[in-house]
């Protein structure tokens, strides 16, 4: 039960470098007026970070490229990609994912 | 009397116990990805408090699991800062993303908000905001607050029953990430209903993010990836 100096600076500086860029855009844009290319680009960042973020955990989960024929977590992307189109509920589409994946490593 | 039940239903939806019950559908990614980030912190050898600290201030899955790996691997601490600090930047553009729905409060209210920014919390708040010109700061609040103490209480189950569980996998609990970011995704696509652009947005950060993550990291992947597709979202929106 003991905090040490050294990590604690370490937590303490990784903290401080996630929050300045957390802070700074929404502190500071939120005052001015954007000009509107520059909304409409802003506008594509959800769609674009969620997309990669999917991307990286389906196709190279462990920081490689998955083989695409033996890769249980891209097919069970699937019906979770169906379960959320279907259902349009994120709690849902979070259960179906569970429940894909598995099933899958149950079988295979 | 339609201004009076209009009104209720508008405070409701913008009300802090809304923003927790709108959180709820991540509850479970979060849970299970903060345990497994409070078994490898426990691993690398942290101590409980420490564990608690870094949930709180460092708040971030991705940061956390490599802080750990690194502390555990005695790198130095400027590397780890310097390595976090590029992991987690992509804040930096949902932070930007996100700043046109809160025009109405101050830097300071602002700055409050934005500390406890998430993927997660993110693609909740966007999904709400799809509809809307602004964002109830309460809403954000209870929405936030939540995902916050859940992560909180995520690492420290990880960290005092991590040994206990042998396999975590079996249950499918590790795929509660992807599937939520899946769910965000197709949400976010709903909202907006300009399907042919965003499909061709997000395939286009698919390719990027592989194809960056493979030469770089996965963290310069998420980042380069979203302003590139952003940017042809951007483009094309403009070329119609």
């Amino acid at each position: 039960m003991e905090v040490r100096w050294s990590i604690f600076l370490i937590i303490f500086g990784s903290a401080l470098v996630t929050f300045i860029p957390r802070v700074l855009p929404i502190a500071i844009l939120s005052r001015v007026e954007l000009p509107e290319w520059a909304m409409r680009w802003l506008s594509y960042v959800p769609i674009a970070v969620m997309a990669a973020l999917v991307g990286q955990e389906l196709l190279m989960p462990n920081g490689k490229l998955a083989p695409l024929t033996d890769n249980l977590e891209l097919i069970a992307a699937l019906p979770t990609f169906l379960i959320a189109i279907i259902t349009r509920s994120l709690l849902g589409t979070v259960l179906a994912g569970i429940i894909s994946i598995m099933v899958l490593r149950f079988v295979f | 009397m339609m201004n009076i039940s209009e009104n209720t239903i508008l405070r409701e939806e913008s009300s802090f116990l809304a923003g927790v019950r709108d959180c709820l559908p991540t509850v479970l990614g979060y849970l299970s990805i903060g345990f497994a980030a409070g078994v490898v912190e426990k691993t690398a050898g942290l101590s409980i408090v420490e564990i608690g600290l870094i949930s709180l201030l460092l708040y971030a899955g991705s940061g956390q699991f490599i802080a750990a790996a690194m502390i555990g691997a005695n790198s130095p601490a400027l590397a780890i800062i310097f390595t976090i600090f590029f992991i987690n930047l992509r804040h930096l553009l949902m932070s930007a993303a996100i700043s046109p729905y809160f025009r109405h409060l101050t830097p300071f209210k602002n700055v409050l908000i934005g500390s406890l920014l998430t993927d997660e919390t993110f693609g909740v708040a966007m999904n709400e905001a799809a509809s809307k010109k602004m964002l109830s700061e309460k809403w954000m609040h209870g929405l936030n607050i939540t995902a916050y103490l859940n992560w909180f209480l995520a690492n420290l189950a990880g960290a005092f029953f991590g040994e206990w569980i042998s396999d975590p996998e079996k249950f499918g609990l590790d795929f509660a990430l992807p599937g939520m970011f899946i769910g965000l995704l197709v949400l976010q696509m709903f909202s907006r209903r300009k399907w042919m652009k965003d499909v061709l947005v997000a395939l286009s950060a698919v390719a990027i993010v592989v194809g960056v993550s493979l030469v770089t990291s996965g963290s310069v992947g998420v980042i380069v990836a979203t302003i590139i597709a952003s940017t042809i979202g951007m483009a094309v929106e403009k070329w119609k």
